[in-house]
Parts: structure tokens; sequence; C-alpha cells
């Protein structure tokens, strides 16, 4: 037994040296660029789909007009499986999609994998284009070559139950400090509430405290990123939303766990008085107890009058590389992504516009989004673009570290500390 | 499977050594069972032992990366890991007291069964096997549910009995009661297994040995151990070996129950953190590398087990 067993894991090891590598896709791209055949499209499926449909029905019918001989085919994919969705797609590109609907944040993965297309060339010749908001652009490029055409955007803001606010004659906070005080002043009135809810696996709650602080998750030293957690203005964001979760305001014994989404629902079941979201979880906070008893202001920075930067969330339109019709596919995204279009898709989805001229527009029609268009205008920051991202955010390295604060198992300074090398070393693997 | 062994077992095995030609024809009718095994088997071990040799993540899967051969450097980062060294100590301990918890759960339950009259072992049996039958995400969730801080059931009973700290009470908050409550879970759903082993394995002890034990005026405690312990042994290596194999392998519960490895990390064992580590990121030959430690380590336990049920003189 012991002797087949040495044997058997020899002979693997011997296999596995002569073997030419583990089994990997073809790398080479399509040589074709064909301009008729079936266009395959990826897009998320929403929890309320059928006005999304609707809309692009609506572009699929004007383009496949436009364009004889063209079919477009629309698949609607689940947003938590499209890691395996996406995955599969760049290792069998025969039934891969043309065109994809993609997170912003997935990006650099994306282009490190060799999945997307460059498209930079398209877009520069596209005349609509120069009407995007700059900054909202500056996040679909990698190396100067663009990736992606920006769809649609999500901020997230300070909301905030107006029915407590009066009755424990409470005001907006103005400041993080202010926040702070608030919500351990309302857990202290009021013990069966959360002060505000927010959680330790909330990134994109942390962030804009790192960042109201002057802090930055990562910065580019040459052209390498490095870790930005283990300096003061980091720390004190860090610092600031670890305080959060505490027995005070969020008991880490709930909080410690909660996601972003998580965070939202807490606050849309009235088990919290204030949380930070998105414009795209109004409708989960206007199906819950909060609903008609709320009201939303920009994330206040570390001085009055000032915003936290948010993080610009949002979902681009790219195209596969190993697209067999990639200009087809190009064209597609202008219309779907175009100004018309982005125009109906608020109109039935409420997804905020990337061009400057149509968000003013939207705010304009409906002031329940004045404060995330507000803070968008306060400039917006994003997650480093870099592919190691997609690894730090799957090893949890940033909720680790605040969980490890918030329940007193590490020091801020050891738990950060921890965390900066660990980011370090995983941008270092390049 | 295993019950099937076990019974077999009492059939004497024939000792008498092949002739050659009986041995090639043993081999014919070894060979479309080998060619499965090897093909379901051999071939993913084979691929994985080599994908930990090379620095495989997404990049290389779908070919925009060569791949490169890196020798042992998965290898030395997981063991320069301290995080490894304490998540390997951790899945060691949650698995022996779960194996311990489940082997004595099993095992009093079969005595139990081999007592009750036949309807009530039959209401027994189909209530066990259902907790067998239940997958790891059904049993994970529905225990959640009962364990819930808010609307548990239990926190619910425990505070009408006069217990006011368990209101509100959240059982997978501390590390020791969030392994413990993964424990009960993990016992629950694979007791089963091991009482219906041993039941059939106490069914096998021919009544006659236990009369002949009693007639030369042994107690009770002495048949069992001198008696009946002996005869069931060959079934309790089997539901052993078994269990170390299925509670070192534990993924779905700690996933599920803890929230995918509890706070800062605390409850992974081996399969999550390889999982989180790993495979979530797509680096796929660092998580080979994790994958093939578990295979020796539980190798390990397999032939050490072995090798000491055959010194007794015992085959299996």
């Amino acid at each position: 037994m012991k002797r087949s067993v040495a044997l058997s894991v020899g002979l693997c090891a011997v296999l596995a040296v002569v073997a030419c590598g583990p089994p990997r896709a073809s790398s080479t791209g399509p040589a074709t660029d064909e301009s008729t055949g079936t266009v395959k499209v990826w897009l998320f499926q929403e929890a309320n789909n059928a006005p999304k449909e609707a809309v692009v029905a609506e572009a699929v019918t004007e383009f496949q007009a436009a364009h004889q001989g063209v079919t477009v085919e629309v698949q609607y994919i689940a947003t938590e499986s499209r890691a395996e969705r996406m995955t599969g797609a760049f290792n069998d590109p025969g039934n891969a999609p043309d065109v994809v609907e993609y997170g912003n944040t997935d990006m650099a993965n994306y282009v490190a994998v060799g999945g997307l297309a460059d498209i930079t060339g398209a877009l520069d010749s596209w005349a609509e284009g120069s009407g995007l908001d700059p900054r909202i652009v500056e996040s679909t490029e990698v190396d100067g070559k663009r990736y992606g055409l920006p769809w649609y955007i999500g901020v997230r803001a300070l909301y905030y139950r107006t029915d407590i606010f009066a009755e424990l004659n409470l005001r907006p906070p103005q400041t993080l400090g202010e926040l702070v005080e608030t919500a351990r002043q309302i857990r202290a009135a009021k013990p069966d509430l959360y002060g505000i809810s927010v959680g330790g696996r909330y990134v994109y709650g942390l962030a804009p405290m790192i960042w109201a602080a002057g802090g930055e998750l990562a910065t580019k030293q040459g052209d390498r990123y490095v870790s930005g957690l283990n300096t003061d203005a980091a720390k004190s964001g860090i610092a600031t939303y670890a305080s959060l979760i505490n027995d005070a305001i969020c008991p880490p014994a709930n909080c410690a766990q909660l996601t972003g989404t998580a965070s939202v629902q807490a606050f849309a079941s009235g088990k919290a008085a204030m949380t930070i979201g998105g414009d795209f979880n109004r409708s989960t906070v206007d199906a819950g107890e909060a609903r008609g008893k709320y009201a939303v202001v920009p994330l206040p920075g570390t001085t009055p009058g000032s915003v936290a930067p948010a993080f610009a969330g949002g979902n681009n339109l790219g195209v596969l590389r190993s697209s067999k019709h990639a200009t087809l596919a190009s064209q597609f995204i202008e219309l779907l992504g175009g100004r018309t279009y982005q125009q109906k898709m608020f109109a039935a989805m409420t997804y905020l516009p990337t061009f400057t001229d149509l968000q003013d527009e939207v705010t304009r029609s409906n002031p329940a989004l004045e404060p995330f268009v507000a803070t968008i205008k306060a400039g917006t920051k994003f997650v480093p673009l870099d592919k190691a991202w997609a690894t730090i955010d799957a090893q949890g390295v940033l909720p680790t570290m605040v969980q490890e604060i918030a329940v007193g198992a590490k020091t801020l300074d050891q738990a950060v500390a921890a965390a900066d090398e660990q980011m370090n070393s995983l941008l270092a693997k390049g | 499977m295993a019950v099937a062994d076990t019974l077999a077992r009492r059939v004497p095995p024939r000792r008498r050594p092949p002739r050659r030609r009986h041995r090639l024809v043993l081999l014919a009718y070894l060979a479309p069972a080998a060619v499965v095994l090897i093909g379901l088997l051999g071939y993913p071990l084979y691929q994985l032992v080599q994908m930990s040799f090379y620095d495989y993540g997404q990049e290389q899967v779908s070919g925009g990366a060569p791949v490169h051969w890196i020798g042992l450097d998965n290898y030395t980062a997981l063991f320069g890991d301290p995080q490894f060294w304490s998540v390997l100590l951790q899945t060691v301990l949650f698995a022996a007291v779960c194996v311990v918890l489940t082997i004595l759960v099993g095992l009093l339950l079969a005595f139990l069964a081999a007592r009750l009259r036949p309807w009530v072992r039959t209401v027994l049996f189909i209530a066990a096997l259902e907790a067998w039958a239940a997958p790891a995400v059904t049993g994970s969730t529905v225990w959640l549910f009962m364990f819930d801080a808010n609307f548990g059931i239990v926190n619910e009973v425990l505070t009408s009995l006069g217990m006011a700290y368990f209101d509100g009470h959240s059982w997978t908050f501390g590390k020791l009661s969030a392994f413990g409550l993964v424990a009960a879970e993990v016992v629950w759903c694979s007791f089963p297994f091991v009482m219906v082993t041993l039941y059939a394995g106490l069914r096998g002890i021919s009544p006659d040995v236990l009369e002949a034990a009693a007639l030369d005026g042994a107690s009770g405690r002495r048949t069992l151990v001198s008696i009946v312990i002996p005869m069931l042994r060959p079934a309790l290596t089997v539901v052993t070996i078994q269990s170390i194999i299925w509670d070192m392998k534990v993924f779905g519960q700690i996933y599920i129950m803890t929230d995918g490895g509890g706070i800062a990390g605390r409850n992974l064992v081996l399969n999550v953190y390889a999982y989180q580590k790993a495979f979530a990121s797509s680096q796929y030959g660092a998580g080979a590398a994790i994958g093939v430690v578990t295979v020796i380590l539980l190798l390990l336990v397999t032939v050490v087990h072995l090798n000491i049920t055959r010194r007794r003189g015992e085959e299996l």
C-alpha cells in the first residue's frame, strides 16, 4: 500500500515534469471581422428586468433594421455567477458572446486575462463620445487604451431616517466626525436601532472615508501600484470607519460580516437610522419599512461642507477579444450606450447616465437623484486599475483588516500593517 | 458500499493462490474498473499535481499569458504563510472533534437501534437518513435559520425559558461558538452513515457468541469491550477513515454558516482557505498546491490507519 502510494505520487511528479503544462485555451484572436451574422450580447439580469429588456429590444430592432443580415441575440446573466460565466467565455471563444456588460471593478482583470478587445479606435471616432464624463471615461482605460463604453454609473451617499432625526432633534451630519457622534447618540436614545448600518465587508463604504481623510487605497509609483493604506491619512479614515462597527453604534456581532447590500437591507427593514447606499438601492429602500421616511445627502467629508469622494461604480459595455464581429459589436454598443438609449434606460431603470449634460437633465426631472449627482460632481474616485485588485478583493484583504480592528483581534496599526503588506505583495506579483 | 464490504467479509476469503492463467483472467475482469478509476480519479489527480508546479491563473487558462514552470514556488509560498499553519491546525482539531462526536453518536444510536422494536427502528432510520440525505447547503441553511440571532427558534425557546442572555445572541460571532455550531451540523448530517454501518456490523455478530459470553459470566461492559467492539472493528475502521476524510474536507458548512470563513477568517478550514486564497481569485496553481497537501495528509491518515489495522491481523 505504502509503496504504491509513493509510486503513484512519484509517477505523477515525473509526468508533470515531462508534460508540457496544464491545459489552456488557444490564445490566437479571430482572423475575421464579419459584417453579417449573429451578434451575441450578454447583459446583467436585474431584480426588475422587464423595463430593461424592453429598452434593449428597441435598440436591437433599430440595429437590425440598419444592418441587413444581422441578428442580435441578447442573453441576461446573473450578476452573482458573472465570474464563472466570463471565465467560461474567455476559455471557450466558440461559445462566447461578442458584447458584454461588465462591472467596472472587474475590468482590469478582464483586460489582464486578455478577454476584452481594445476599442480605442472605434470610440475615439465616435461623434457622441466627446460628451461622456471624462472622469468616468478614465475608469475604462488601461495603459491609455479604452476597453469599455461607460453605460451607467452608481455612486453612494448617506441615507438617513427623517422621522428619527426629527424625533431626536438631530440634523444630517456635516462632517464624518459628526456622523460618528450622531450615530452614537441615536443608538443611545434608541438601543434597538443601529446608529448607522455599515459592515465589515463593505469596501465601498470604507473607501470614501479613506479618501475623505486624504488617503489612498493605492498610489502609482512608476508603472506599479503600491498600497497606500499604511499612511497617517488613510489610517485616520480606516479608524473612522472601524469605529462605526462598535457596540455603541453597529454591534460587531451583527455588523462585522455585513456587505454593502446587507447594510442597505438593514436600513430598509427599519433596523438602522442611517446607512451608506447607492442610487441603485432606492428601490430596495422603498420596498421596506423605511419607505417615505428617509432622505439622502452626500456623505460628508472631514470639514463642514465638503463631500467624501465616492467610489465611481458603474457598468461598461465592452467587446470580447474573441469576437468575430468586432466592428458590428462596437457599433452596437455605440447605439445601446449612446445618448438616446442612455436616456431611455434612465427612464426605464433610473440608471444614472454617463453623459455630463444628461446627468444635469435627469436631476432636474428627478430631485431624488440630486444628492447622488452632487456627489458625482464633487469628484469621484476609483479602485486601483490593476489586475491584482481582483485578487485583493477576492481575498478580502480590506474586510479582514476592518473586522480585525472592529472585534479587537488586532490594533489599528497591526491590522493596517498586515493588510498593507498583503496588498503590496499581491500588487508586486504584477 | 461500505455496508456491503462489511457484509461480504463474513464470507471466508479464498486463500488458494491463483494460477497464472487465473491471474490474467482476474486482470481482465479488473481492467474496466481500473480504466474508469484511472480516468475519473487518476487523471484529475495528475492534473492537480501538475498545476501545483505552475504559475497557473486565469490569464494562463484563457491563453493570455504563457504558463511558467515555477517548481515548488507555490508550496514555499504556502508553507511560508503563517495563516496556513493556523488554518491547518484548526482544521485538524475541528475534524478530530467532529469525527469523535460522529462515531460516538453513531455508535450509541446503533446500539439503541439494535434493541428497538422494528417499527421504532424504522422510524429512527428514516429520520436519520433524511438528515443524511439533506445536501450540505440545505442543512447548513436550515441550521442557520434555527440559530438566527433575532428570529431563530433556539434563541426564542431559550429566552422563553428565562435565559434572557440568549435574546438576540449571535451563535456565529464567537470563534468557538461558530465552530461548535458548524461541528454540530456536521455531526448531525454524518452520524446516520455511521449508525447504519455499525448497526449492520452489530447484526453480524452471532447471538451464539453473545450467549456464550453471558454463560461464561461476562458482565455487560466486559461483553462490550472484549466481544462486541473487537468484532465491530472492521466496520469501525471503515467509518472512522470515511469520517476523517469527510470532516477534513468540510467546505459547504463552514462556507455557509460562518459566511465564508468567519470574521477576519477566524473560522477558516483548509478547503475554504484554499477557495478564498486561490480559487476565488483564479490562482489555480496556488489552489492546486493546497489541494495536493490535503490529498497527501489524507493519504497518510489512511495509510497509518490501514497499517495499524493490518498489524492487528485484520483485513479490511
